[in-house]
């Protein structure tokens, strides 16, 4: 039982990762449509600005704090300049767009810091939690400490704030939110920022554990991905389950299935995915369309 | 002064000229309308209006110039629109639809006193209030769609055929309550309409457009009465 645990502990806290930078890609694809494939990179991004901050000589907490806001701006930059003027085109075209922005990210963080695989620095302090003869380390509970905050904060922006309010508005109609006086633009522009700061949490927290280089969010990203397409694209809380559960099937297939290993365990949740779409095309949690005739 | 003045108003989609240089006014706490048929220019006449699609002439409300304005800088004078379909958020519920009509207001004890006059206004809504806008019925929505509008305390009320696709006596209750929002808020209206009978009976002035040109205006009474323009274009 032992292993069982200390499998399900580390799956969630790789979890918290996949369910951080999904809830970030669900905010996006909500509010516009876009699925944002560009979203791992930036996170990444983000990971090499704390990274800077705190070689900089800034205490970690203070680097990462600094980093998500420059995140936030960033991200509504980014929005502004590269996606804005492709929000109406057609899919392939803004799915080049979000490919370009990933390759572009990637080469700028290579360019500036190197392919060099670099240490990132602790943020939790080392040691476990023994509870019996499992051990919780202080990383894995703080990672998804930090996961129910941020879907928290993100629950409590949408349902109680009049910013929440017209963000969900602007999701589900965007004529009528015009027509009541919401800047419809200005609002995609601020829900882009908070996706990248949330992809940003995802990725700082994310570096102590993968190392810090340009390619460390590539695998999050394709499972992130798939969470966010297992738990309904429309839905955070769908995001948040099905990166936990995505983490947690990965690490248990790969501890107890002798052929699966470290190599294949990638595949086993990809595997559980593909069979729930084919019958819920929507996602665990999504809504499902049903255009009026 | 009229409180909406529209001169010269050209409007149209992309390549397609719809409007063809129209102009009318609205006086204050009257209730105007815009009679036609499909596909005569009404619904383009309100988009244009707020805003929606590419207009040059000029619309004066408040003497203020609008024409070249983003809808959400039109809305915040207090031009309330009540788009063809409805213009409720589906997927939120009634309690959401009614504060997001007052997005762009701060005063939360007015807000609170509107709200709880739109409940007394439709207590169909009141009994409805946690279900989500897309489960009400036609006649539910229209009314929500009405209330929500009103959530903003408008100057001006613009509505996009408030009797689309819903039936007579509920068509009968919503003009009913045009009416009655009329005289007790004293909200100043421009509805356009196809059904001219029922628009005319609550209107005090009218205009008939017909393909892209306003072809006839006056009192309601007059239209009302005008055998050759009630034959020509109102089919009735």
């Amino acid at each position: 039982m032992t292993k069982f645990f200390q499998l399900v502990i580390a799956g969630i806290e790789i979890g918290s990762i996949y369910a951080l930078v999904a809830l970030a890609i669900v905010i996006i694809y909500a509010s516009t449509g876009l699925k944002n494939l560009a979203q791992g990179e930036m996170a990444m991004f983000s990971a090499f600005i704390a990274y800077q901050f705190h070689a900089w000589g800034l205490g970690i907490w203070l680097a990462l704090i600094l980093a998500i806001l420059t995140t936030f701006v960033l991200g509504m930059g980014v929005q502004q300049v590269v996606l804005k003027p492709v929000q109406d085109s057609s899919l392939l075209t803004v799915v080049i767009v979000t490919l370009g922005l990933f390759l572009g990210l990637n080469s700028v963080a290579g360019f500036i810091w190197g392919y060099m695989m670099l240490a990132f620095p602790a943020i939790f302090p080392e040691g476990a939690v023994e509870i019996g003869s499992v051990g919780i380390s202080y990383a894995a509970i703080g990672v998804f400490a930090v996961l129910l905050a941020c879907a928290g904060a993100l629950f409590a922006l949408f349902q109680f704030t009049k910013i929440g309010l017209a963000m969900r508005a602007v999701a589900y109609n965007k004529e009528t939110s015009m027509l009541v006086g919401v800047q419809v633009n200005r609002v995609i522009m601020v829900g882009f920022g908070l996706a990248a700061s949330l992809g940003a949490v995802g990725g700082i927290f994310a570096a102590p554990k993968l190392f810090l280089d340009p390619f460390m969010m590539l695998t999050v990203l394709i499972y992130a991905l798939a969470s966010a397409a297992f738990g309904g694209l429309d839905s955070p809380l769908g995001a948040v389950i099905a990166g936990l559960f995505i983490g947690v099937i990965e690490n248990l297939a790969g501890g107890y299935i002798g052929f699966i290993g470290s190599d294949l365990k990638i595949v086993v949740p990809l595997v559980i995915i593909l069979g729930t779409l084919l019958f819920r095309p929507q996602g665990l949690l999504g809504r499902k369309y049903i255009p009026r005739v | 002064m009229s409180l909406l003045e529209v001169n010269n108003l050209v409007a149209g989609y992309g390549m397609v000229q719809v409007l063809n240089g129209i102009s009318l006014s609205v006086e204050e706490g009257e209730v105007a309308v815009v009679l036609g048929a499909n596909g005569a220019g009404k619904t383009t006449t309100l988009r244009a209006l707020t805003g929606m699609i590419k207009t040059s002439g000029s619309v004066l409300f408040e003497g203020e110039e609008m024409v070249g304005k983003k809808t959400d800088q039109i809305v915040r004078h207090r031009i309330a629109h009540v788009p063809q379909g409805r213009g409720t958020v589906a997927q939120m519920d009634v309690d959401e639809n009614l504060e997001l009509g007052a997005y762009i207001r701060s005063d939360k004890a007015g807000i609170a006193a509107d709200k709880q006059k739109m409940f007394e206004l439709f207590p169909r809504l009141a009994e409805r209030r946690k279900q989500a806008a897309g489960s009400l019925s036609g006649g539910e929505q229209q009314m929500l769609a009405i209330a929500r509008a009103l959530m903003m305390s408008p100057r001006l009320l613009l509505l996009d055929e408030p009797s689309l696709g819903l039936a007579p006596l509920i068509i009968r209750s919503v003009f009913d309550t045009l009416q009655q929002i009329n005289t007790e808020f004293g909200t100043t209206m421009l509805v356009v309409e196809q059904n001219a009978n029922l628009a005319l009976g609550i209107a005090k002035s009218a205009f008939v457009l017909e393909t892209g040109d306003i072809v006839a205006g006056g009192s309601a009474a007059q239209i009302a009465a005008d055998d050759t323009i009630r034959k020509a274009y109102l089919g009735i």
